[in-house]
Formats: structure tokens, sequence, C-alpha cells
């Protein structure tokens, strides 16, 4: 004997898992498993090895992988174990292996044929484990396999395969929603099977499918509705009842159905405001089931067609949540009002106390979830309000992830609803500064392009002031210490576009300051290209104007540097800007002309300028040109026969035509600037350093047929793309217009921004003062809602003490059903602390607390049940030695296989009466444990007590 | 849908892991590390629900044990507290007023009856009773498998010792 432990496992691998329970550090864990890792592989390796044992290595694998460490030098013994074939080794085989491997792993060839014969097997246990594996580790390419047979057990005739089937053909419609699109009528036929159970996992598979398309499936709104009417009235069996509601997940999952259905479809809608309307009646908003049932009619209220009343409900339902003292149901107050936000905007208005009681939260979370709120209710009137909050939200956390949404988020809003230049700047700025690297490049292009465009050719005074204040805020700004590149980027640019535009900076200024990045930030060759070419157009504009320009000392050996680059492109920008020094005023404007960033650029698409030299080619006796559209059978071939031509090792003649040459791609334009030698017919005048590829989409030329600048329609125009609404335009939600009209728009009516301000501000109601909130959150209120904070509202936030009950007895709601503990001392062995801990109890590291927590009726339970406990204890305490754990081992699974199924059966009846069914067992169970763990040298008072106690509290 | 289900103890040891989304191991010991952090320093009275790397992570703490798992954002969070305590819940029936002793050397038992209540990432069955008597006939089963196994290979291991 000795290899059975008590809890069916080995001596050696109890004591694993004990030491790594009484490991005090990863290290020491680390280290024990280091060591197991090594036993395994020697010993799973040895010859013949029991199959026992090698289940219970495989088990030992498990743990090992579960605690974050490499198993993979025994994944193909637990594949070769789901080739067994006993259930119990099958069994464990699958588990592993599920656990193991994902669904690209080599080993998965290995299991596809074993799957295929297990769901042929005669035992539906066997079938039910093989479809478990199904989901795990059926791939895409793996799926034509079992497919078939799959489908075939939804005829099965046992509920449990039938169930699982289901899942597994939405399982393989996750990896490859192609495979299971003809069993459309396969899983409607299910949706009317007998067993509830079957019913309910149809609804994933439709709801995946009516997710990709949902017009094929609306004559089952009928049919769903139905079924939530039915399963609402408690048609479905008792035991699909959760906490005393009917079968909430199922309501739950056909809520989400709906949504989907009812949305733009006011027919379908119709037909659901019934059963919507009266489930939200009934739900019962003491229990956290019922709170997610409500939750999950909100959003179906949303997304289907409005209806007022359910709208009026739902309004009361989130005034509910916001009221409450919970932080789960704050959250989803607050997560709802977005969603209600959009269909009827005014319903913010009455909860603004509760949003920034929210949004000052110390619960990260609920703050988080606020900010996306307000996120989606920005307007003009209080951007700058929100703007602000987000920025210094986003400089406050670390999480690299929600800093970048919070930047693009803050970004996004800036440029649709700027008050003015300046906020605007100086917003973008803040986001530069502190999550520069984070936001998308394409930002700092907008922002660029927004600076070097400005409002329009009309306003040249404010395009100037914008300017201004952007290079100010930039020489303010550059010298502090590790700006991000994508922000210093922006600053070159603009300082190399605009730093010495109105006069105001010298060259050698701007020059010396644009040297200074570049070398404190030497190591970074985007930010260095950025400022060379920034020299050189300082230096251009200064020639250009006439004015003596003279390169710095620093700016020379900083050429020197550049021009020995490791680099190809900063060694291409010194060498020109080199050549540049040689030039004549004349020749430097044509190649530099001032501020003309976002002129418009001629493309010559037929390439006229190379007539010339084509003629005298066709002269030579070139073959002539044939169009791309003419020679397209031949495409493939001649490429084919090109590429053989390269490979051929002696030079002979080719005879194949070259590879045709790509079209000219108007995008593709020479960024850097072209040499006068090279002055060809197309004028090419983009200053701005393109240097990285992904620049470029941001960058479209599109066509605008433009009467204004009357160049005709082949003129090619900068798109602001990106930017719905264009930056400092007023109206909020002018969604679908094109940019053109944008344009036009803004040409015509923008004549300074801070004109636009005050339009908006004036028809906002002045602020009242309010008494009961504080003043400072009320200012807050009134900034951010705009309005008016209303008197209903102030009451709604007094009474939200008084509402804090119903969140209480949500608590109780959950306690009554859980089964506490039930400690009685009547045994030998030494009782262990079982501290009553509810879900969110403190852990009881003291003892003391044990003898209060007695409940005289829990009590009395404990007794009924002892006359059966009697026997197990009494055999277990005259026993001594290892002997008694394999004696524990059989009263123990005696004891869960007996005792649990009938108390399980008993559970139709209200949960309550459940809960006193199972203390029996629990009881000689907890005192069971505790003589075993002792045995094994687990103390409760040792280590940590917390592990003996009732998790259901 | 649910990524993966995580248990965790308060002192950050890992009891139970289950990744319905494909993961390396790498990425797990990761997300373990990164989310044990976050949820354990949680005070009690903050939402059980924590927002991370685009999706979320719901928790419920019952004793000392954590029980986490990862959703979609536009997934129900008040649903998947409750598909925690109906799994906690089953559990505490199956082994008789569960504690974490019992899944830290039944984790293996606390697997199979994840498998009953979840499949890929979903819920697949909301009655207990079903689950339960599904894990019982199949425990009644490797019980026969077992008893036949210690009379032959174990009298066989026996006499080889």
């Amino acid at each position: 004997m000795g290899s059975q432990g008590g809890f069916g496992q080995s001596k050696e691998f109890l004591d694993l898992v004990k030491s790594i329970g009484e490991a005090r550090s990863k290290s020491e864990e680390d280290r024990i498993v280091l060591r197991e890792i090594e036993t395994l592989k020697r010993r799973i390796n040895e010859p013949d090895i029991p199959k026992r044992k090698m289940k219970e290595y495989i088990i030992r694998l498990v743990y090992i992988e579960m605690l974050g460490h490499d198993a993979s030098f025994g994944y193909i013994h637990a594949v070769k174990m789901t080739h067994d074939d006993s259930i119990l080794l099958k069994r464990t085989g699958y588990l592993a292996v599920t656990l193991f491997l994902n669904e690209d792993h080599d080993l998965i060839i290995l299991i596809v044929n074993t799957i295929q014969k297990d769901l042929k097997s005669d035992n539906y246990l066997v079938v039910c484990t093989a479809l478990n594996a199904c989901c795990k580790l059926i791939n895409e390419e793996t799926i034509p396999a079992v497919i078939q047979q799959v489908v075939e057990l939804l005829g099965h005739p046992k509920e449990a395969v039938r169930k699982k089937a289901v899942m597994a053909l939405h399982s393989f419609h996750q990896r490859s929603p192609s495979s299971v699109n003809h069993l459309i009528s396969n899983f409607r036929k299910k949706l009317s099977d007998n067993d509830p159970g079957v019913m309910g996992a149809t609804l994933f598979p439709l709801y995946d499918l009516i997710t990709i398309d949902v017009n094929p499936h609306k004559d089952l709104v009928a049919s769903f509705v139905n079924i939530l009417k039915q399963v609402a009235e408690r048609r479905l069996p008792k035991n699909y009842d959760y906490h005393q509601t009917p079968a909430p997940f199922i309501q739950i999952k056909l809520l989400k159905i709906l949504a989907l259905l009812g949305s733009g479809d006011k027919k379908s809608s119709e037909q659901m405001y019934t059963v919507i309307g009266d489930i939200m009646r009934k739900s019962d908003t003491a229990s956290n089931i019922g709170n997610a049932i409500l939750y999950e009619c909100i959003c179906c209220i949303s997304s289907i067609q409005p209806s007022p009343k359910l709208l009026e409900t739902a309004a009361d339902a989130i005034a509910n949540f916001l009221k409450s003292d919970s932080h789960n149901l704050k959250y989803m107050g607050i997560d709802t009002l977005g969603r209600l936000i959009r269909i009827s905007p005014d319903i913010a208005e009455q909860h603004q106390i509760a949003v920034i009681d929210c949004l000052e939260d110390p619960d990260d979370t609920l703050k988080r979830k606020t900010f996306e709120l307000l996120y989606k209710m920005t307007k003009s009137s209080n951007v700058e309000v929100i703007v602000d909050r987000m920025i210094d939200y986003m400089i406050s956390i670390n999480d690299n992830h929600y800093k970048t949404e919070t930047a693009s988020r803050c970004v996004e809003l800036a440029e649709q609803f700027a008050p003015s230049n300046h906020w605007f700047i100086q917003t973008m700025n803040k986001v530069f500064q502190h999550a520069g690297d984070l936001v998308n490049p394409k930002v700092a292009h907008n922002l660029m392009r927004l600076i070097a465009e400005g409002f329009g050719e009309d306003d040249d005074m404010s395009d100037s002031q914008l300017r201004l204040s952007a290079v100010e805020s930039y020489l303010k700004i550059v010298d502090e210490p590790k700006l991000p590149s994508a922000f210093l980027q922006v600053i070159c640019w603009v300082l190399g576009e605009y730093g010495t535009a109105d006069g105001k900076y010298s060259a050698s200024y701007i020059s010396g300051k644009l040297c200074d990045v570049a070398e404190a930030y030497s190591s970074d060759d985007v930010v260095k290209a950025y400022a060379v070419t920034a020299l050189m157009k300082v230096y251009c504009f200064e020639k250009a104007a006439g004015r003596k320009a003279s390169l710095l000392p620093e700016c020379q050996s900083l050429l020197e540097v550049l021009s020995a680059s490791h680099s190809s492109d900063l060694q291409q920008r010194a060498y020109e800007f080199q050549a540049i020094l040689d030039l004549d005023a004349n020749a430097i404007e044509n190649i530099m002309p001032l501020d003309a960033s976002c002129e418009d650029i001629e493309i010559d698409k037929s390439l006229s300028f190379l007539d010339n030299y084509v003629l005298k080619s066709l002269e030579q006796g070139a073959e002539p040109y044939i169009p791309e559209s003419e020679r397209s059978g031949t495409l493939n071939i001649s490429k084919i026969r090109n590429h053989n031509a390269y490979e051929h090792p002696t030079h002979s003649l080719r005879f194949e035509a070259y590879e045709v040459p790509k079209p000219v791609v108007p995008t593709k334009i020479p960024s850097t600037v072209t040499y006068p030698t090279d002055i060809v017919p197309v004028t090419v005048i983009v200053s701005e350093p393109s240097y990285q590829p992904s620049v470029q989409p941001s960058w479209p030329l599109v066509p605008v047929s433009d009467a204004g600048s009357g160049s005709g329609s082949t003129e090619l125009k900068l798109r602001l793309d990106g930017v719905q609404k264009k930056w400092g335009k007023p109206t909020y939600s002018s969604g679908a217009s094109s940019s053109i009209s944008n344009f036009e728009s803004d040409r015509t009516t923008v004549n300074g921004a801070t004109q636009i301000n005050t339009l908006i501000s004036k028809p906002r109601e002045p602020r009242q003062s309010n008494v009961e909130v504080s003043e400072e959150k009320q200012k807050l209120a009134a900034s951010l809602f705009g309005g008016k904070t209303s008197r209903s509202k102030k009451k709604q936030s007094g009474g939200a003490a008084g509402h804090s009950k119903v969140s209480r007895t949500t608590n109780h709601g959950e306690d009554k059903v859980q089964p506490a503990a039930v400690p009685v001392t009547v045994t030998t062995a030494v009782q262990p602390p079982p501290p009553d801990l509810l879900d969110l109890g403190e852990p009881a590291g003291d003892t003391s607390s044990y003898s209060s927590t007695v409940d005289p009726f829990k009590q009395l339970e404990g007794l009924v049940d002892l006359s059966q406990d009697v026997n197990a204890t009494a055999s277990a305490t005259t026993s001594n030695g290892p002997d008694l754990m394999s004696l524990y081992s059989d009263a123990d699974l005696n004891g869960s296989l007996n005792q649990n199924p009938n108390a399980m059966n008993g559970s139709v009846n209200p949960s309550k009466k459940t809960a006193s069914l199972t203390k029996g067992p629990s009881l000689k169970d907890a005192l069971d444990k505790d003589a075993l763990v002792r045995q094994m040298g687990v103390n409760p008072t040792s280590q940590n007590p917390n592990l003996f106690s009732d998790l259901l509290g | 849908m649910i990524h993966f289900v995580l248990l965790i103890s308060r002192q950050g040891k890992v009891r139970l892991t289950k990744w319905y989304s494909p993961y390396s191991q790498k990425e797990r010991s990761k997300v373990i590390r990164e989310l044990s952090g976050t949820i354990l320093s949680r005070g009690p009275k903050l939402c059980n629900f924590v927002e991370w790397r685009g999706l979320k992570v719901v928790y419920k703490r019952y004793a000392s044990l954590y029980f986490c798992m990862c959703i979609n954002q536009e997934d129900n969070e008040l649903e998947i507290l409750e598909i925690i305590h109906h799994y906690v819940e089953i559990l505490d029936r199956y082994f008789g007023s569960v504690c974490e002793l019992d899944l830290i050397f039944n984790f293996h038992k606390a697997y199979y009856i994840l498998d009953e209540v979840l499949i890929a990432g979903e819920l697949q069955e909301s009655s207990k009773k079903t689950v339960a008597r599904l894990v019982a006939t199949q425990d009644s089963l490797v019980e026969a498998a077992k008893e036949e196994a210690n009379s032959i290979s174990n009298i066989i291991a026996q006499a080889t010792k």
C-alpha cells in the first residue's frame, strides 16, 4: 500500500502539492517544480510504466503546466493516453491534451483520429469527452475530418451529447465561420429540442450566425419572443431556475439575439416590446442575477427601434443602478447610460451628480467607465472640461493600453470640437508630451497638416497666429528632456516650416534649437531626418529672402556627421543640404518655396516630358510600349520567363520583355528635394520628410473639383481623412457630410475660432448654484452637462443613501442560499477553525471569531446527520498511520458518490432546502478532510487557515 | 465569450487555469502575473470588474480564493458573476462544502466539473442538477474502472515490488 493517498494520488504527489503550498517565495516554488520536472522526465520515459502510474504522471504534468512551467516533454504521453481503451485513462488523456495544446499544435494531428473513433463510441460518456476535446483542439484544417460526425450527433438520444455537439459546432464557427453556415436548418430544428439545455446551447451558434447576417433569420423573431415569454413565465423545468429566477442565462442570451434582430427593424422590434416590458417588470432588482437580466433588457432596448414606454422604464432602471451603493451596479448604470444617451441625449442631465461621483471614485474601473461615458457625450460646449480631465487621467495611469486609448480619444475630441487654435495646440502638446509614442503616427501628421492648412485661404491672419502660437509653444517645450519621437517630429517640422516665418525669431536661433534636438536624440534617425530637413528649410528661406544666411558651426558639424551616417536616408538628406548650399537664391526659391507644404501638386500623369526620350528610343529600334490592358494575358508567362532569364548563368540575349513597370502612383512622390538639374515639368514640392512608409497613406491625394483655385479637374489636393468634423467646426452632429463640403463651409463661415465659441455658449442657460451638493462638483457638473442642475437631481443624489438598503438586501439574498459552515465540536479530531467567511469577508486570520458564528439551527441540522457520520469518524479514528489515508479516501469517495446525487435530486425545491441537505455530508467531509490533511502535515494554524474555510461562506 | 478562467489564492498562488482562447505558455504566465497583481490589490468594496487590454476581467472572492473570468468588452459582467457563482455552487455540492484545499488536491476534478459547466468559452449547462448527474455518472464509471485496475494491475504492481 502507500501508493494510494487520501485524494487518489500517491504520497509523492501529495507531498509535492503540499510543499508547493508551503513555499514561501516564487523562487522556492520554482525550485520545487524544476526538481519535479527532472523527476518526471526521468520516470515518464521508463519502460513498462503501469497505466495507473502513468495517469498520475500526466496529472502531475498538468499541475506543473498550471503553475506556469513547461511540461512539453510529456505532451506525447498525454496524447498516447487518449488512445487508451479505458475511459478512466482516456478521460485523463483528453483533459491533459485540452489543457496543454492550443489548436495549432503539431501533435493535434495525432489526436484527430482518436477523436473520430471516440465520436462513434457506444458509450455516450466517451462521446462527451471526445466532443469536449473537439471544442478545444479541432482547428480550421481538421474541421472537415469531424464535422459530419458531429452533425450526426445532433440526433443522439442523450441530451448531454446533443448539447455538446451543438457547442462543438459553435466552436467550429469561431475557428472558421464558413464551416457551419450550411447547418442553419439543423440549428433551427434543435431550437425546439425537448431538452432545455440543448435549446439553450443552440442559441450560441444561432447568435453567431445572426451576428454575421441578420436578414435570413428575421422570421425567427416570433419564435425567440415566444421562447423568451415561456421562459419568463416559468414554463421550463424547475431545475433551470437559478436563485428563484427562471433560466436567467437563457433569458440573457435570448435578449442578446433579439437586440440584434430588432436593430433598425421596426416591425421586428414591435413584436418584442411586450415581452421585454414584462421581463423588466418581473425582474428581481434585489438579486444580482435579476440585475443582470435588467441590464441585458436595457442593452436590448437601446439597440432595437426605440419605444418611448420602454425607454422610460429603462431610464428608471438606470437611475436605480446609479443610486445603488454597489459599485458593480453603478458601473452597469454608467454603461447603460452610455448606451441610452445615443437615443435620448437628455437622460444624462438628471444623473449628472451621480456621474461626477463615479468620475471621482477611487475605483479605477468605475472611473474608466465614466470617462468612456464622457467621451460619448462630448460636445463643443463641454469639450474643454472633458479633455482636460482625460489628459489628467492619462498622465496619472501607467497602463499603456489605456494610455493609448485615452490619448487617441483626447486627440479625436480635440480635432472635432476644439474651441480655439490656442487651446487645440496646447491640448495636442500635452497629449504628445505624455503619450507621444503611444498615439498613432497619423495623429502627428494630422497636426502638422492642420497647422499648415489652418482654416483656409481667406483668413491668413488667424492662420499665422495659429502658427506663431505653435512655434512659440514648441520653442518653450523643446528643451525639456525626453520628449517622445512623434512629438519631436512635429516640433521639427513646424519649426522648419514656420520658425522664421514672421521674423520674430532669428534663423540662427531656430537652427540652434534644431541642432540641439538632433544632438540630444542622436539615436533616433527619424527625428534627425526631420531636424536636418527643417534646418535646410530654415536656411533656404533665409537665403531666398535675400538675407545673408550662414550656417552655424554646430550645424556644419552635424552635416558632416550625417553625411557619414549608416542610414542612407540621413546621408542623402545631408548631401542634398550640402548641394543646396552652393546654389543661388533663385534656384533655392524654386526648390523650397516659402510655406508651400499645402500647395497643390501637379502631376503629369501622361509623363509627357518623356516624349522626346521615347521618340529617340523608338527611332533607335526600341519596341513600342504596349499598354498593360493589352498584354494582360501574357503577363504571367513573361514574368516567369524573366525569372528564368535571371537565373541563366551566361549573359545571353534576352528576348522577353522587361518586367512590367509599376504604374506611377501619385502618392509616391519623392519627398526629398530634387536637384535643379533634374527639374522636370513635374513640380514636386513636398517639403516634409516622409520618412516612414507608413506615413504615406495618411496623405492621400484625391482629385477635388474645386472651382475656387481653377486648376482644372486633374488637380490633386490634400484630403483631411480621418477627421470627420473638421477641427473647430461648431456643430455636433453633421456626421455624414463629405470632406469637400467641409472644406467649403469652413472657408465661408469661419472667421476665427473664438467667435464660434461664443456663438455656441450663448444659447446655454446660466448655471444655477446648488446648495446640497458641493460647489466644486456643481461647477463641474454644469460645465460637463452644460445645463442647469435641476432640483429633482439634487433629491436623487440625496436619496442615494436611503437607497443603500436595496443593495444590502442583495447581499442578504445571496447569503440565504449559500450554505454556511457548520462547525460542531463532537469529534475526537482537533477541529480546525472554520471561520465563517462570506465571499467578501476579511480573511479570518484569527480563530477567535469561531464560536460567535455558530448558528443554533445549523447545529441542529448537523446533529441530524451526525448519525451517519459516526461510523466514518469512528473508523477513521481507530485506525492510524498511513492506512488512515486510504480509509479516508474510500469514505470520502463513497460520501461524495452516494450522498451527493441524492442531495442534488432533492434540489428541485428552492435552494434553501438543498443547502441544508448538503450540510450533513459537508460536516463529515470537513472532519475527514481535516484529519487527513493533518496526517499529511498541513496544519491549519501554521500556514494558511483560509485553505480550510468553505468557499460558500 | 470567456477567454480564460483563473483561480488564484489571496497569496497569488494559482489554483486552476483554463484557457479557451489560444495563449502561449509565456503569455499565460504574463497574464497571471499581471492580473493577480491588479485583482489581489483591489479593495473589498470596489467593482468586481477590471478592464484589461481591451477585455474585461470579472472576479469574485470566495473565502481566500479569487475566481476570475476574462470576457469580451460587450459581455454582461453581472451574468459572468453569476456563472462564477454557479460553478462554485456546483463545486460545493460535489465536494460537500468545498474549501480551497479540496481544489488544491483535486484540481483535476475541478477541471472535469468545469468542463461540464463551460465549453468553448460559453456556459453550456445552467442546470446544476444536470451537471451534477453527468459528473456523478462519469465518476461511477471511473470508479468501476478503478476497481478493475486495482484488482489486476495493483496486484501485479504489488507482486513486482
